[in-house]
């Protein structure tokens, strides 16, 4: 089985994030950019799925800019066997859509023909948690989202999905869309050899057009601002005027 | 000219990097507490390939240059300059046995150095031979099975905790052409351990005297040639002083940083204390000794990997002005810490007398400076 496993290029979870004087979003011209560390612990998880005998080949793809090949080196020097660069945007600034992103990958997935697409359970850059599950509704596949724990036996994988006050254990039939939370595993470091080796392994390049796929943005951003900075407290004199206060703000 | 590190070496730096916060610098304090690295942390610095760093692919080793070297230790010593400098001279032991150790003792040494399921020590220092190293004392004497030692290594890293001991020894006359390199193992016969030091800095990594008492070795030991040793001994120097250079670059990097943060929150006089000229202005100059220093390190790496002839004396410079600019800096970033910074708890005292000693060992800066001024003399016309 070939498992294929989406990354994506996003602002480094370290770096201090500043808005673009414009509001139109997220200043990214010569800030530090990583590998989205939820698809950090997805090509994780397909290695491992590689190291247990129960996949053959793990394949990662990003779409985005031609930097993207830098997060695509990462995932190779990992562990994963090749890349495919898809090529959708020359302005690091413009963000490729979840659904433009997932028709994409649906046409990937019909070249490569993976049994199994794990990937991050959202972007830090924008939350956006779509992805998996409209690749998911594309193909007509399975999806285990959210997975803590997945466990690939066969026609049928077991998955432990991290929602709301608890977990829950659901079984799917392959091929699936898995997406990664946090503790699915921890992510290891390349070591030097892998890191040098990576170089030397495939990476394809495409480009969105190939596929036949508009990444035209469809949502228009209206405002992008800080939070707001934290401001001055104040003292209280009693539960009841904590209380009075916090109704006041619309706190509870 | 080029100034830009690959994009695989940027891998590299933010690998080191990210294993040292998450791995050394929470348990850095306990450990300079307890004395001592804990063993079960190199296996998993060996499985990063850090065993081994310019250990050639042949041999097992990751193969890489010295400038990538020094990316590693810089990165590392962000996180603790003690536990990178230790790794530092196991990598120069490493590389002596690579380039000069016979099949044998590559199989029984190297290999499990490389994994760094055994660490290594350097032994070429003696009470009374420091700076003038050649002048050491320690005899092996050569019989029918083997060599066997006996004299006095002092100021031994990882002396009484490593597996296994380079030791530059005479074989012959007086002089650097008498000496030879062996290996001791832990456990020889003859073998022991004077009482720990009490240092100022460097206090994670045990260092004592090693002592030979008719030790006896196994000639297969001998690494390379008889009467060579001396020259295997300098030529690992010149990348050890790249490293520890680079350790005290990654911690002034650290202090650096940590003070920019700290200079923000901390009030006096009503504002905060990076709003003060005069302090923006040492910023300022620390930020620029630092740039200075890591270009100048680069260079000399650089220098080491092509082969230039005038290498060793880059070397020799980058390791007395990176080593200097160092102390510098983590010493001004205690004074910006006021108080506090004299406090273990805000983590800049450490640095100040961890690096200390790089300014000491691998060469003084007083003989750095020697080799620079030879250097400059002769070449007058
Ligand atoms: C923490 C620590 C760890 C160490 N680890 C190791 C190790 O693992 N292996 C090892 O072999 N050694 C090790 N050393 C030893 C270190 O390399 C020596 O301390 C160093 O080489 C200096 O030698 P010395 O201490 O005998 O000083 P000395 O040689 O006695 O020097 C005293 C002073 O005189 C100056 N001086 C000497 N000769 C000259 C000259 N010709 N011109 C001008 N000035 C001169 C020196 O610069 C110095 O300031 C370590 C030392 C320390 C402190
Ligand atoms: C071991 C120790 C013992 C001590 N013992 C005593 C004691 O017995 N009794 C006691 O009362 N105190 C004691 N102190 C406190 C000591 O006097 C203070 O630490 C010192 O006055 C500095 O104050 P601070 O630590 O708050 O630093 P801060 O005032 O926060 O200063 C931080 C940095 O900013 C600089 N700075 C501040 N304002 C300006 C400015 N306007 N322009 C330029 N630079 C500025 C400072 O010089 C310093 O470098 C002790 C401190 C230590 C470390």
């Amino acid at each position: 089985m070939k498992v294929l496993v989406p990354v994506k290029r996003v602002i480094d979870y370290n770096v201090k994030v500043r808005v673009k004087s414009d509001g139109s979003g997220v200043d990214l011209a010569n800030v530090k950019m990583s590998m989205n560390p939820f698809d950090e612990i997805a090509v994780e998880e397909a290695i491992r799925l590689k190291e247990a005998g129960k996949a053959d080949e793990v394949i990662v793809v990003s779409i985005g800019v031609k930097q993207a090949q830098e997060t695509l080196r990462t995932a190779l020097a990992m562990g994963a066997d090749r890349a495919i660069l898809v090529i959708a945007a020359d302005d690091v600034h413009q963000d490729i859509e979840p659904l433009a992103v997932a028709k994409i990958l649906k046409a990937v997935v019909e070249a490569e023909g993976p049994g199994l697409v794990i990937a991050g359970k959202q972007a830090i850059d924008n939350d956006m948690n779509a992805t998996g599950q409209m690749l998911s509704a594309l193909l007509g596949w399975s999806q285990g989202t959210f997975a803590s724990e997945l466990d690939v036996d066969g026609d049928t994988a077991v998955i432990t999905r991290e929602v709301d006050g608890g977990l829950q254990t659901i079984k799917i039939k392959m091929p699936a869309i898995v997406t990664a939370d946090l503790r699915l595993n921890e992510p290891r470091y390349a070591s030097l050899p892998n890191i040098m080796k990576a170089k030397k392994k495939p990476l394809d390049e495409k480009t969105a057009a190939d596929f036949g796929v508009d990444v035209t943005p469809r949502l228009e951003i209206v405002k992008t601002t800080e939070p707001a900075a934290r401001s001055a407290g104040i003292k209280v004199g009693s539960v009841d005027e904590l209380v009075a206060k916090l109704k006041e703000v619309g706190a509870v | 000219m080029d100034f830009a590190l690959t994009e695989e070496q940027t891998a590299i730096f933010d690998m080191a990097r990210a294993f040292g916060e998450e791995r050394i610098a929470p348990n850095a304090r306990a450990w300079e507490a307890a004395g001592i690295i804990p063993k079960e942390l190199w296996p998993e610095i060996g499985a990063l390939g850090f065993g081994g760093i310019y250990v050639s692919e042949d041999s097992g080793g990751a193969g890489l240059n010295r400038l990538d070297a020094t990316l590693i230790f810089e990165a590392l010593s962000m996180s603790c300059p003690s536990v990178a400098a230790f790794l530092s001279i196991h990598n120069m032991c490493a590389k002596m046995l690579d380039a000069f150790g016979s099949d044998d003792i590559k199989a029984r040494f190297l290999t499990p150095a490389i994994s760094m399921d055994t660490v290594l020590s350097y032994c070429l220092t003696e009470p009374g031979a420091g700076s003038d190293a050649a002048a050491l004392k320690t005899r092996a004497t050569r019989s029918n099975e083997g060599y066997a030692l006996t004299g006095t290594k002092a100021f031994i890293s990882g002396g009484g905790y490593s597996d296994a001991y380079v030791v530059m020894c005479r074989t012959g006359d007086d002089g650097p052409k008498g000496i030879s390199t062996v290996v001791v193992e832990d456990g020889t016969e003859g073998l022991s351990f004077g009482g720990l030091e009490d240092k100022m800095g460097w206090r994670s990594q045990p260092t004592r005297q090693v002592q030979f008492d008719d030790c006896k070795i196994p000639a297969s030991n001998l690494v390379g040639d008889e009467g060579e040793g001396f020259k295997y001994a300098m030529k690992g120097l010149d990348g050890g002083r790249l490293n520890i250079s680079a350790c005290s670059l990654g911690a002034a990097q650290a202090a650096l940083n940590t003070t920019l943060q700290y200079m923000g929150e901390r009030k006096a006089f009503g504002k905060s204390i990076d709003q003060f000229q005069a302090l923006q202005f040492r910023l300022a100059d620390m930020e620029i000794e630092l740039q200075a220093a890591r270009i100048f390190l680069r260079q000399a790496a650089w220098k080491l990997d092509q082969g230039t002839p005038d290498a060793t004396q880059f070397c020799a410079m980058a390791k007395t002005f990176v080593t200097e600019v160092g102390s510098r800096i983590v010493n001004q970033c205690l004074q910006l810490h006021g108080g506090y910074g004299y406090l273990a708890d805000y983590g800049i005292e450490k640095l100040v007398r961890d690096l200390r000693v790089h300014e000491i060992l691998e060469g003084t800066n007083e003989i750095m400076r020697m080799i620079v001024s030879r250097q400059l003399l002769s070449d007058r016309t």
